[in-house]
């Protein structure tokens, strides 16, 4: 398709970015999942609409938003700094957290779901059997949702794909750290003569979404053989 | 051993219950909604209760006094569910061998392969509980929970869920397992012909107390039988010795006041044979009639009448032996054979209506 080293720089950014998103975000997704579905507590609804705000506000206000706190000089931004020595604004793990805060809410709903719908004394089977709650989380909980959880990350791994507002508001547009896939593709389409460079990129990007799709749902059809009920 | 003594109210429930039980099947009977399941979850430690004390063996579960509530899974209770519960995902290896992790070699009272030979699920073992029939299911169940070395054995309707010929098929085992292992065991069930066949002793439950509690015989006997519903009015009539007639299928069983003859072929095992005989089918005669088809009279003595306003009353006839068998019979008919207490009468019974299928062995 004759890619360009910058083409490739975009994918693989797009890429990486995407995977470090889902993967950072799926503990924290099963955790906000878990409390959601199963425990009542005064804020719970509070909770469920503050996970959700990234999916209905504007997508620059959550970059805004991010860019105030995770900045270097946002409260967030300049404490992981001091501490650790973690930066986010205008690196590339800045545009990662930005997709993780984009997809989290889808996530979180898919896993949600999925723990809602699985039958709870499976869980109290585990539990007269002698396991510890930990222990029934591990090895019941956790298999039986995988199906949930694998929905919730590939969406989240499309919205990290796609994820464009908040980003280039958070962490701007840099070739090589931030510039992803969208950003180089609005890039081009911002310059003469760089249609032939967007479809190329267009195309790439429809390419990976089916792919993504595709493996998941081969990947979703033998978990949910697995995890089957009886009925 | 078991002792509970336990109190619950709900919005529109209340429990109260204190009995204790110790090695062999102990069912809770009763209706749907009498607190029977409820009594399981307290003793495993699912639900709470408001107050109370539940101890297995000396060693105390919950005592609200002193503020014990052991977790579940720190009670070590087999727990039977009515539709078995195995893990979806794993094998029935992996689900027999689940409780496995939290015992230790030398708290395992049963090994591996004697729960195989014991259930006969040697064939079963690398198969995907999806892939089991609902007898099969409960037979690992039941596997699954004897390898987690329980204290004590709860079993919620295990059989409910299963048609006729799973439950002919998974009793026997049932029986096994009382028989061989040296194990309080609370069984749930509001089926009179399973109880009959497998309790040593009934705890009849309503309304979230237990209403009467003995042998089979007394509790769902005649004289205390659940509710005013006539079809639900049986006698159970202890039996030995039976003996089959391969021509004609049937098996005759003895009784002090005679021989019962019922279908099929039941065997030989040990232990008497209890006959679950309903009231509605029992005839009355003064004499001992000739030319019927029936097979079976057994002579006794009106010892009394119950219901007498309605159509329907109830003969209580005191059989030789001691047992009593209730008959139901129109008023009119009392009436017109002029029928006291004392009185001498013939009760039979039609082969047919005893229900022999989980009692028969299949050919």
């Amino acid at each position: 398709m004759g890619l360009s080293e910058e083409d490739w720089t975009a994918i693989l950014l797009s890429l990486r970015v995407a995977s470090v998103a889902t993967l950072a975000s799926l503990p924290v997704g099963i955790g906000l999942a878990y409390l959601l579905a199963r425990c009542r507590f005064p804020g719970r609804t509070l909770l469920d609409g503050i996970i959700h705000l990234p999916l209905v506000m504007p997508p620059v206000v959550t970059g805004y938003l991010l860019l105030l706190s995770f900045g270097r000089k946002g409260p967030i931004g300049a404490f992981l700094d001091q501490c650790c020595g973690i930066v986010f604004s205008f690196r590339w793990t800045g545009a990662a957290l930005a997709a993780a805060v984009m997809g989290l809410p889808l996530m979180v709903r898919a896993i949600r779901l999925t723990l809602e719908n699985l039958d709870r004394r499976l869980e109290q089977a585990a539990g007269t059997l002698g396991a510890r709650p930990l222990f029934v989380f591990a090895t019941v909980t956790l298999p039986l949702a995988a199906p949930g959880i694998l929905a919730g990350s590939i969406l989240s791994f499309a919205k990290a794909l796609g994820e464009f507002g908040a980003t280039i508001t958070f962490v701007s547009n840099i070739p090589g750290e931030t510039r992803t896939i969208p950003a180089a593709i609005y890039t081009f389409t911002q310059v003469p003569d760089g249609d032939a460079n967007a479809l190329r990129l267009t195309a790439v990007s429809i390419l990976i979404s089916l792919v993504a799709l595709i493996a998941s749902e081969i990947l979703a059809r033998r978990l949910n053989r697995q995890v089957a009920s009886f009925s | 051993m078991i002792e509970i003594d336990v109190a619950l109210t709900r919005a529109n429930f209340a429990l109260q219950v204190d009995f204790t039980a110790g090695n062999g099947i102990t069912a809770l009977f009763g209706e749907s909604g009498a607190g029977k399941s409820t009594v399981l979850h307290l003793a495993a430690g699912l639900i709470r209760p408001d107050r109370g004390r539940i101890a297995v063996n000396g060693s105390v579960f919950t005592d609200t006094q002193s503020r014990i509530f052991l977790p579940p899974h720190q009670r070590r209770v087999g727990y039977v569910f009515q539709d078995a519960l195995l893990f979806p995902h794993l094998n029935v290896r992996q689900n027999l061998l689940y409780g496995r992790w939290f015992t230790r070699p030398a708290e395992g009272a049963v090994s591996l392969d004697q729960v195989i030979s014991l259930l006969g699920i040697q064939h079963l073992l690398d198969r995907r509980p999806t892939t089991l029939s609902g007898g099969e299911r409960q037979r690992v169940a039941i596997g699954r929970a004897l390898l987690a070395a329980p204290r004590l054995l709860l079993m919620d309707e295990p059989l409910a869920a299963l048609d006729i010929e799973r439950k002919r098929e998974i009793i026997p085992y049932i029986q096994k397992l009382r028989d061989e292992l040296d194990l309080p065991i609370l069984y749930v069930s509001h089926a009179i012909e399973e109880v009959a066949r497998l309790a040593d002793r009934v705890i009849l439950m309503a309304d979230g107390k237990v209403v009467s509690d003995g042998p089979p015989q007394q509790v769902l006997g005649p004289k205390a039988g659940p509710g005013d519903d006539r079809f639900a009015r049986i006698s159970i009539l202890t039996t030995k010795d039976p003996s089959y007639d391969p021509t004609y299928q049937l098996t005759e069983v003895s009784h002090p006041a005679g021989r019962i003859t019922l279908p099929g072929r039941i065997a030989a095992g040990e232990g008497p044979i209890r006959l679950v005989i309903r009231a509605t089918d029992v005839t009355l005669a003064l004499t001992k009639p000739r030319e019927l088809s029936i097979r079976t009279a057994l002579p006794g003595k009106v010892e009394g009448f119950s219901e007498p306003a309605g159509a329907v009353v109830m003969v209580e006839v005191r059989l030789a032996g001691g047992e009593i068998l209730a008959a139901a019979v129109t008023r009119k008919a009392v009436d017109e054979l002029g029928l006291g207490v004392g009185d001498q009468v013939h009760c039979l019974v039609k082969s047919v209506s005893i229900d022999d299928r989980l009692m028969a062995v299949k050919d």
